[in-house]
């Protein structure tokens, strides 16, 4: 058992490795108190920290919160009570994006559109401070395996958080068009299999915790077999 | 028996959890890894590390831990930088810190071999930070571990410290807003409890009903605990002032568990105050317990109804772990790493003033079902975030981590 640099991907036809996965978060050294703060950190910051303030909720100690469901949208109606920003910044979908620069770009046009809105905006003090974090990933190997996609029927509702956040989520940063290890390992098995892949692939998980996406994919993997679809 | 202690931990976090664990800690076997602290017994620190080291070594890995040795001058300039740390305007004698330099050499001169030779050495808060400075043939990497919270420190108090912390390799902080301006990587690792120790397994009901008739309660009322040291920051007359407040509209009683830590001189001062403030109220039970009483301070915690931990100031607070871990609701202080356990009508309320702890004991004790689901919660809660599985494989990770360089992905292979 090795650690080795990153690079691999999960797709090894005809069978799909089950990994698992962890975020060891770091402080990045910046934080901001005001809205020009925030706009200034967004445009600095690593892009895994914009990344982490959009997914690594799903895998941190947090109840879900499904109003505000990245942390710029989170801190700026908690702390900052702006709540006209927090809506535009909550309904920022980072599927919408081709990639993490052009989510940040995203960002700070709309923070910078609020502070020409309004002069006093910028000058708010938030009582909390909001620090931006990065993270480091781990991934595991379970040593499991799905020899064929009837299995992951039975394999997908036992998954950990990490795994499905892996499989799902993390996905999205290694895949070629952005999409899920599970679609991708379908479409390496050919046509056969092409509509279990569409539904997995309109199965939107920005707008879930990892409990209800763990429990939407396994209810559509479970009813697509019963269909008798194959 | 190692194998045996990874199945109980298997058995209460999971077996996935045990398999991390065991894929991180095999590219660490062979390794060096050591742990300096002030003291073996009390406070969280102590808990922690005679639990990890237990844990490391059944997945292998050469792991040891050293414990400062101080006179009573080192520990009162040591307490000093604790509560300048925490943003308590302090006063620092040349006297005393001289008896910090002196201290710390003293003890380099002794443990220079095994921290020069080792792999790994993580450094407990500020009291054998200056090791580092005397150990100039290090091979291995340093990590200045803080637990304590590092909000709002007192400048030149962290002024002081910073000339020590800054030359480390990574620095570990509980929280985000502990984090410093240093010129090296700071990783966020919350800490932990272990579900195994005396502290937190489970309990027989009659040993816990005997808490009771033990301490002179009344089995009849409502019991409100708070476990703490006795120590200004976790505010005991704070507490003291809420219970008043609340039995004004609810009949109930209040138990002050605490126990001293080697490393805190001024415990005995603020116990003397406590018991003071409590005296000849028949409701109010201050209770010292020896730092090894876990077992009783086990079963207060799970006689509660609520549990408080009213702090001013708090690193991460493992007694509300603990609470919570026992399914029970806690009202705490709004500050450090109470924010993180507990989560308004989640898993308890956090509060700023005796008068709002007051309100939140009314409510709780009027909402029984509310309590109830709170517990429920609260357990499953620290199960998936805040047991010492989760706080070692973090270790793990920060140490392949620096071993491997600043990637922003590590890939483990499986056995």
């Amino acid at each position: 058992m090795t650690a080795r640099s990153s690079g691999e991907g999960t797709r090894q036809a005809p069978h799909f490795q089950v990994r698992d996965c962890a975020l060891i978060a770091q402080a990045s050294g910046r934080s901001a108190q005001n809205l020009r703060e925030l706009a200034e950190g967004l445009r600095y910051v690593r892009i895994g920290s914009i990344y982490y303030h959009f997914w690594g909720r799903f895998l941190r100690p947090t109840f879900d919160e499904p109003e505000y469901n990245n942390d710029f949208a989170s801190w700026t109606h908690h702390d900052l009570q702006d709540n006209t920003l927090a809506e535009r910044l909550s309904v920022i979908n980072p599927a919408d994006f081709p990639d993490l620069e052009d989510l940040r770009q995203e960002l700070v046009d709309v923070v910078e559109a609020r502070l020409d809105e309004s002069e006093s905006a910028g000058w708010v003090q938030a009582p909390r401070h909001f620090y931006f974090i990065q993270a480091q990933t781990i991934v595991f190997d379970t040593g499991a395996m799905v020899e064929e996609p009837r299995q992951l029927a039975e394999v997908v509702p036992r998954m950990s958080s990490g795994s499905i956040f892996y499989h799902f989520i993390d996905a999205q940063r290694r895949t070629p068009d952005h999409t899920d290890d599970f679609s991708q390992w379908l479409a390496d098995l050919g046509d056969r299999y092409a509509e279990l892949r569409e539904r997995i692939v309109a199965i939107d998980p920005y707008f879930a915790s990892i409990r209800q996406l763990r429990g939407e994919l396994s209810e559509l993997l479970t009813d697509f077999f019963e269909e008798g679809q194959l | 028996m190692r194998r045996e202690l990874l199945e109980q931990y298997a058995r209460v976090a999971g077996e996935h959890v045990i398999s991390h664990l065991e894929q991180l800690a095999a590219p660490l076997r062979g390794a060096t890894i050591v742990h300096v602290n002030s003291t073996r017994e009390g406070g969280g620190v102590a808990e922690i590390l005679h639990k990890l080291l237990p844990l490391k070594e059944a997945l292998d890995l050469n792991v040891r831990w050293e414990v400062l040795e101080g006179n009573p001058d080192f520990f009162a300039c040591t307490k000093s930088f604790h509560n300048g740390l925490q943003g308590t305007p302090v006063g620092m004698p040349e006297r005393l810190l001289s008896a910090y330099q002196d201290t710390v050499a003293a003890n380099a001169e002794k443990l220079r071999g095994t921290l020069e030779d080792a792999d790994f050495v993580i450094i407990h808060d500020p009291q054998p930070a200056a090791l580092l400075q005397h150990c100039s043939g290090r091979r291995g990497h340093w990590v200045w571990r803080c637990h304590i919270d590092l909000s709002h420190p007192y400048r030149p108090v962290w002024k002081f410290l910073r000339g020590f912390v800054r030359s480390y390799d990574a620095s570990i902080f509980s929280l985000p807003e502990f984090a410093q301006i240093l010129d090296h990587p700071q990783y966020l690792i919350p800490p932990s409890i272990d579900p195994l120790s005396e502290k937190n397994t489970d309990l027989p009901e009659t040993e816990v009903a005997a808490i009771f008739s033990r301490f002179g309660l009344d089995p009849e009322l409502p019991l409100l605990v708070q476990v703490s040291r006795f120590d200004r920051f976790k505010d005991p007359l704070g507490v003291i002032a809420a219970f008043r407040l609340a039995r004004t509209m609810i009949p109930v009683q209040l138990a002050l568990v605490g126990g001293g830590a080697s490393d805190d001189p001024e415990g005995q001062a603020v116990l003397a105050e406590v018991r003071e403030a409590s005296e000849g109220d028949p409701d109010i039970h201050v209770i010292d317990l020896p730092p090894d009483a876990h077992r009783t301070i086990n079963a207060f915690q799970r006689a509660a109804d609520i549990v408080l931990q009213k702090s001013l100031r708090e690193g991460f607070g493992l007694t509300v772990t603990e609470a919570l871990w026992k399914a029970k609701p806690v009202i705490g202080g709004d500050t450090g790493g109470i924010r993180l356990q507990v989560v308004n009508h989640q898993t308890g309320f956090r509060v700023r003033t005796p008068e709002g702890t007051a309100l939140r004991i009314r409510y709780l004790l009027h909402h029984r079902d509310i309590m109830a689901e709170m517990g429920r919660r609260a357990r499953e809660f620290v199960r998936e975030n805040f047991l010492l599985t989760r706080h070692l494989q973090e270790y793990l990770s920060l140490m392949l981590a620096l071993r491997d360089g600043d990637r922003e992905r590590i890939e483990l292979g499986a056995s």
